[in-house]
């Protein structure tokens, strides 16, 4: 048997990976030659340039998530007042809490996670067997349907949200409406030709004797699928994951449209309804939670997300 | 992007199969073999294709029909000509929709092109906290695009909003933000850039990053300044990321949505009213959902032109 070997050319997102060797090594020639950096005045103009980016930076887009957590933790009176206060006189937790209480957003969290989750495994299950089926089952039309797949990569999503909308409210032949089901999210996001693109090139990849050896052995395709191809493709279904959690808990204009019932709404939706009948503080906490569960997922897997996308440029 | 490849092997019957001799003992067998072969391919893919073609092609072919019906949910449509579209070319906010989208697209674009290429030329240089940076610049990505616009709706106040707040410290004039019909829209394309700036800038870092150093020491010994290697090593060396960055952006940008429901409603004075936004109208407000696909069919088809052209730069170049 072959040995199996990773399939090379795709740039999985490498956390340790060549990148970041090359960008902390401080031979690698930029912009800027090195002996000009080395000089006194180069230095001391390094150290100016770097502290203003850093000042730059922090003000840009921390300054702004901190005044927003801030915010929240401030009295009605502190919040509107000119000039606003840097730091809050107390921290005061209630705005969470009754965010927390009167928004419902246990509900409205749960819908998102629920939302999310379905969407993330029903495009694994389906994506993952769809490109395995495209990618080595070679089956009839299989290059009509991929060319069909690859097209819908052309068509703006967005712009055809109103016929999904119908389509999902009165599904054809069987005459049943998603709307107001969390299969509203589900199904849609199963059809993702970018996601099952990427799955399908990560599998093309993989040498097609170790799948004939492990057939020789006696496993089904699906044993094969589940046993030898998935367990290779780790790095792609985990970008695809993030891809697909991320979509769905930032997606708003499509669950504005799917749901109406505000019982079923996930928070994007909720937030933006519940916005104008709620004091300003209880809001702010309210959007300070929404974020909550995306920021800590990005400060977990930061490496492989921006790896991940640092590599998409690097395609070729 | 290599997709094209024997491209009649699967889908003709391959030349194993005996064709069109009658079906004897002999090779029904192997017949039966490819049969049950294409019953379990289409097994594993069934499931993906029905959801494309319920929710991708199916929607995409009714977009194009129900524009020349007119059409209510529940009863039967009816065929209406091109009035839907006469219709919308009527309305006032048809020209405002779409000189805001340009508009907004524009802005964005060269907001969205400059700010980035320049944090990526600024991060490149730096040799210290490289991952804060990225970090950091990636954060407001990962915020939700709605807290975004909560958030930067509640800067843009008149009132106790940060936004002049800030301009005040630095006695500078205050300004309307999102309440002025002449910096509605520019406020709006500050909200988006913030918001999805970061992965640009990833991208292009990542461009830098590629470009031979020798290269920049070939031009220093030829006496290049650093503005001349900008423009000689730096530009056309990531030229190509920078089209289609661009061209990904533009369509992007020009289904813009969210920072104009949430923060302006479409105002004031339809300044900040976007084609995206007037397809919901159609559809959700006036229930008029031949108008809403009338439009959605216009604006598939400008974006569609840029996405072709997109794929066929990213073709040529593999």
């Amino acid at each position: 048997m072959t040995q199996i070997a990773p399939p090379p050319r795709q740039a999985p997102p490498e956390p340790e990976g060549a990148t970041r060797r090359k960008t902390d090594s401080s031979s690698v020639r930029t912009l800027v030659s090195p002996l000009a950096l080395a000089s006194t005045r180069g230095r001391a103009l390094y150290w100016i340039v770097f502290s203003g980016v850093v000042l730059a930076f922090v003000l840009a887009f921390l300054f702004p998530v901190y005044w927003m957590a801030s915010g929240a933790m401030k009295s009605p009176d502190e919040l509107v007042q000119t000039p606003p206060t840097l730091v809050p006189k107390s921290f005061s937790l209630t705005a969470y809490t009754d965010a927390w209480d009167l928004m419902q957003l246990p509900t409205h969290l749960w819908n998102t996670v629920v939302q999310a989750a379905g969407a993330w495994i029903l495009q694994l299950v389906f994506c993952t067997a769809a490109a395995y089926a495209l990618s080595k089952l070679r089956p009839a039309f299989g290059k009509i349907i991929l060319g069909g797949i690859l097209a819908t990569l052309m068509v703006p999503a967005q712009a055809l949200l109103v016929p999904k909308y119908l389509t999902i409210a009165d599904l054809p032949l069987i005459h049943v409406s998603l709307l107001n089901d969390p299969l509203g999210i589900w199904l849609p996001a199963v059809a993702n030709a970018f996601n099952l693109y990427l799955l399908k090139r990560f599998f093309d990849q993989i040498p097609r004797d170790v799948l004939e050896a492990a057939e020789i052995d006696g496993a089904g395709k699906l044993r094969t699928l589940w046993s030898i191809l998935l367990p290779m493709s780790r790095p792609v279904l985990g970008v695809v994951s993030i891809f697909a959690l991320v979509a769905v808990w930032q997606d708003f204009l499509w669950p504005l449209m799917v749901f109406s019932d505000t019982d079923k709404q996930p928070i994007s939706v909720a937030l933006v309804q519940l916005s104008q009948n709620i004091p300003l503080s209880v809001l702010i906490a309210a959007m300070v939670i929404a974020s909550i569960p995306m920021v800590l997922m990005f400060l977990v897997f930061q490496r492989h997300i921006i790896a991940g996308i640092s590599a998409g440029s690097t395609k070729g | 992007m290599k997709t094209v490849q024997a491209p009649h092997r699967s889908a003709a019957a391959p030349p194993a199969t005996p064709g069109p001799r009658p079906a004897g003992r002999r090779s029904a067998s192997p017949l039966a073999r490819r049969l049950s072969h294409q019953v379990r391919a289409y097994g594993f893919l069934i499931g993906g294709l029905l959801c494309f073609a319920l929710f991708s092609w199916y929607p995409a072919i009714r977009a194009v029909i129900i524009a020349f019906q007119k059409y209510t949910p529940g009863s039967a449509p009816e065929w209406v000509g091109t009035d839907n579209f006469t219709q919308v070319f009527q309305d006032p906010e048809f020209g405002a929709a779409w000189r805001n989208t340009l508009t907004f697209t524009l802005i964005a674009l060269l907001i969205g092109f400059a700010v980035p290429f320049v944090m990526a030329l600024v991060l490149n240089e730096l040799r210290h906290a490289k991952s804060f940076f990225r970090v950091v610049v990636y954060l407001p990505v990962m915020i939700p695009p709605v807290v975004s616009a909560l958030l930067w709706k509640w800067f843009y106040d008149p009132g106790a909003g940060l936004a002049n707040e800030g301009l005040r410290f630095l006695h500078l004039p205050t300004s309307n933000w999102t309440n002025g019909a002449d910096t509605a829209l520019l406020s709006l394309v500050i909200v988006a850039t913030w918001a999805n700036m970061g992965g640009t800038v990833l991208i292009y870092l990542a461009a830098l990053q590629g470009i031979p150093g020798e290269l920049y020491e070939a031009a220093e010994l030829d006496g290049a300044g650093i503005w001349q290697r900008v423009r000689h090593v730096t530009i056309p060396q990531t030229r190509f990321i920078i089209l289609m960055l661009m061209l990904l952006q533009i369509i992007a940008t020009m289904q813009v949505f969210t920072e104009p429901f949430v923060i302006t409603g479409g105002g004031p004075e339809n300044s900040t009213v976007t084609v995206l936004y007037l397809i919901y109208k159609y559809a959700f407000l006036y229930n008029d959902f031949g108008g809403a696909c009338a439009l959605s069919v216009m604006l598939l088809i400008v974006l569609s032109l840029f996405s072709a052209l997109y794929l066929r730069l990213t073709r040529t170049d593999d």
